[in-house]
């Protein structure tokens, strides 16, 4: 493995690890604080064990976050040098604006867990959503300087110098809006059918059912109502990305030949030699619909695209096929569980609907790593898009795979583990929560 | 705005030296504790730093935020050079991190206990040894910006003894601010009498450890002694340090407590003080005499008002925040052990 391919895949593995954690850890927060204000308005004892439970999920899932969060801060420079050297001043703003937000986080994360009948509850309940709200601000501002990488703005390059920096422009930039909005909502969809999920399995169990369905319903609703907002966001995110990054729309959908009228792929295996797509179902004119709201517009393919500017074609395609046939999967769950609100009420305690939230239990997550797959090998051979090429960021630092390999093992024992504490927490339900 | 970008940048390292450093030290003193006393040593540190826990690293963040933003040159280059000791640096946050809040919140109470302790004790001994080394090779003049082999660019940058004294120097001052802050923490007299003891040792460790320090500079030609006492903020500030910590000790012998923490802060602020005067506004020393300065190297005016001003705007909600939390822990502080249930 040369240097460069192990700073990539460190940096993505990074990524791939703290985004799950992140996701959760600014999600969470608000599923415990409607547990938490159910418990304060009606006084039922099962809404205080689940916002206690979940409260020590959170704990868990906010240290792990906050530390892999900082080595991304360093990594930037372990990795990318030639990046920083020039990216920081521009791009730090929303850096800077998250530093506070993270802060607060954690400032209001200590009241909430160490404020058990310490203060008043109202006060306490509100910095449970403090958590929230300034977590989601923090996932807000990190995806805003993201989303710069993707569209840079609030500079001007002259000569390869970097020159009349702007950073509330470079803040702002085209991109953001739909990055930030794609990605928030994703993390609700992502966490509210994981957690809805576990609940799930457990009610068909027959463990601690109360105390589950409960859970289940408030996950489940955040879920569900966010996996049907996706879609919209979805839509927004790919004309946007049309306009900017033709060469990404082009790899998602494996787009080699420049038409009017193009037709939407579903699955498919690119040939990226042959320039063709074999085995993929056709939808004439979808894409350029999709792509510009229009059935008979031309869509811009990879041909119109120097080929040394082409990002990897397949990976692309992939994994924008996962994240979208995943999507899909939970927006039909949702609709099956809203129908069955509405509705079809005896569903609600048939066991094929648990067992599909049961199923559905790591889509969520695996849209969001496909996606975050989409964005970022979507942009390649960039860092900064149109800018900068990746190659010439990567650190002079020979023997970069080792450093990839110890992450890695750091990375996986720690995924273990979590994975474990998290089991011995849903297995100690019965004796810590639910004693009744 | 680059002075107030500079004061914060030099706070939030005084900020993470101290209370990071008394949450690090906390560790070091679980590793330094005979077995039978393990245990209470646990419950009271963890009654202590609980709260404030996760703060007291936010610090950092800020600084890096800082430096990355305000001083990318400078950042950049501390990345290449000191690539390894930063990496082992944040292995140790890592583990360090999780462990503790595993500990804390794993739901089965069992062997895995034994697990994380090591992992938490371990970790909280490395990570502020590398912070001290990553410190020391900053100023030491190892930095050879032409170095050609791995060796001298990478090794040798930041594996000599100045560096390394510098780290064992900063992993005795972490041990000697937790043992200080503990004192306060438990109402045990037996408990407070182990804890006044373990400062002294800690101060005392300090104390070779700063004649290492001193001892390795001299043999490294590393003008330390100059550094220190060749200007007269160095001198005041080293006077007013060893007074206080004449006056320490006299407490410590007298059982007096209510102004340990703050004398203990006010030596480690003053020897932040002495180290960072003489070389402002430089901040790394290369091979051969060249620099990296906060005042030259520095972003360009729009985006050191930009983030001047976040600094400001920040501190406006984090300060009164993070002050009602410690006050509201520090006056009624937890009940070892039953922070959760």
């Amino acid at each position: 493995m040369n240097d460069f391919i192990a700073a990539r895949s460190q940096m993505a593995l990074s990524l791939g690890f703290h985004i799950v954690f992140s996701c959760i850890g600014m999600v969470m927060p608000f599923f415990m604080a409607v547990a938490h204000y159910y418990w304060l308005k009606t006084d039922e004892i099962v809404y205080k064990n689940v916002t206690k439970a979940w409260s020590k999920g959170v704990a868990i899932f906010f240290a792990t976050g906050a530390v892999s969060g900082t080595v991304l801060s360093f990594e930037l420079g372990l990795l990318w040098p030639g990046f920083m050297k020039h990216a920081g001043p521009i791009f730090g703003m929303p850096f800077s604006l998250e530093g506070t937000a993270f802060f607060i986080e954690a400032i209001a994360l200590g009241f909430f867990l160490y404020g058990w009948d310490r203060f008043n509850k109202w006060f306490h309940w509100f910095t449970g959503v403090i958590v929230g709200v300034s977590g989601l601000a923090s996932g807000i501002l990190v995806v805003a300087a993201n989303a710069w990488m993707n569209s840079p703005a609030g500079f001007d390059h002259i000569n390869g110098q970097y020159l009349n920096i702007d950073p509330i422009k470079a803040m702002f930039n085209d991109a953001w809006f739909s990055q930030a909005l794609h990605m928030t909502i994703a993390a609700f969809v992502a966490t509210g059918f994981a957690v809805a999920g576990v609940h799930a399995l457990m009610i068909l169990k027959g463990k601690n059912v109360l105390f589950h369905t409960k859970s289940f319903t408030i996950a489940a609703a955040f879920g569900c109502v966010a996996a049907i907002l996706q879609p919209l966001s979805g839509d927004i995110s790919a004309k946007d990305v049309a306009i900017r990054q033709p060469a990404k729309l082009a790899a998602m959908e494996a787009h080699f030949h420049t038409e009017k009228s193009a037709s939407l792929l579903v699955g498919g295996i690119p040939d990226e030699e042959k320039k063709e797509v074999n085995y993929a179902v056709k939808l004439p004119g979808f894409l350029s619909f999709l792509a510009h709201g229009d059935f008979q517009s031309e869509v811009t393919g990879l041909d119109k695209i120097a080929p040394e500017n082409h990002p990897p074609v397949a990976i692309t395609h992939y994994a924008f096929q996962i994240m979208v046939g995943m999507g899909m999967a939970m927006m039909l769950v949702s609709v099956l569980y809203f129908l069955a609100l509405w509705k079809q009420k005896h569903w609600l305690n048939s066991p094929w609907l648990l067992k599909l939230f049961v199923a559905a239990t790591p889509l969520g997550f695996i849209a969001v790593e496909a996606g975050w797959t989409v964005t970022e090998v979507g942009r390649q051979p960039w860092i900064i898009y149109g800018i900068m090429r990746t190659a010439d960021a990567v650190t002079p630092m020979p023997g970069i795979a080792y450093s990839f390999y110890l992450f890695t093992a750091v990375y996986a024992s720690l995924a273990v583990i979590v994975i474990f504490m998290l089991y011995r927490q849903i297995k100690m339900v019965g004796t810590l929560y639910d004693k009744a | 705005m680059l002075y107030v970008v500079i004061t914060f940048l030099w706070t939030s390292i005084l900020l993470y030296l101290l209370l990071g450093g008394a949450d690090f030290g906390a560790g070091i003193i679980e590793l330094f504790t005979s077995k039978g006393n393990k245990a209470v040593t646990r419950k009271t540190l963890y009654s202590a730093i609980g709260p404030i826990w996760e703060a007291n690293h936010m610090w950092l963040i800020i600084a890096i935020v800082i430096l990355f933003v305000g001083f990318p040159v400078i950042y950049s280059t501390m990345s290449v050079n000191l690539h390894i000791p930063l990496t082992i640096m944040l292995l140790g946050i890592i583990a360090r991190g999780t462990a503790f809040t595993f500990r804390h919140y794993d739901a089965v109470v069992d062997d895995m206990q034994h697990v994380y302790n090591s992992i938490f004790a371990i970790s909280s001994f490395i990570t502020p040894l590398f912070l001290g080394i990553i410190a020391g090779s900053a100023v030491s003049g190892h930095i050879d910006p032409q170095a050609d082999t791995f060796l001298s660019a990478y090794i040798f940058s930041w594996l000599h003894w100045f560096s390394v004294s510098v780290g064992l120097f900063t992993v005795a001052i972490c041990g000697f601010l937790a043992s200080v802050y503990l004192i306060g923490e438990t109402q045990n007299e037996h408990d407070r009498l182990r804890f006044a003891h373990k400062a002294q040792f800690f101060n005392i460790g300090a104390v070779i450890c700063g004649i290492l320090v001193f001892t390795a500079a001299y043999v490294e030609q590393i003008p330390l002694i100059e550094w220190v006492f060749g200007n007269w903020v160095g001198r005041i500030a080293i006077v007013s340090a060893t007074l206080s910590l004449i006056w320490m000790w006299y407490l410590l012998y007298q059982g007096k407590i209510g102004l340990l923490r703050p004398l203990a802060g006010f030596q480690v602020t003053m020897i932040l003080l002495t180290t960072t005067y003489r070389h402002f506004p430089n901040i790394v020393l290369f091979k051969g005499g060249g620099y990296l300065s906060l005042l030259e190297h520095s972003g360009q005016e729009k985006t050191m008002q930009a983030l001047g001003l976040a600094l400001l705007l920040g501190s406006v909600f984090i300060l009164p925040a993070l002050f009602y939390l410690i006050y509201s822990f520090q006056k009624k502080p937890l009940e070892a052990g039953s922070a959760d249930h």
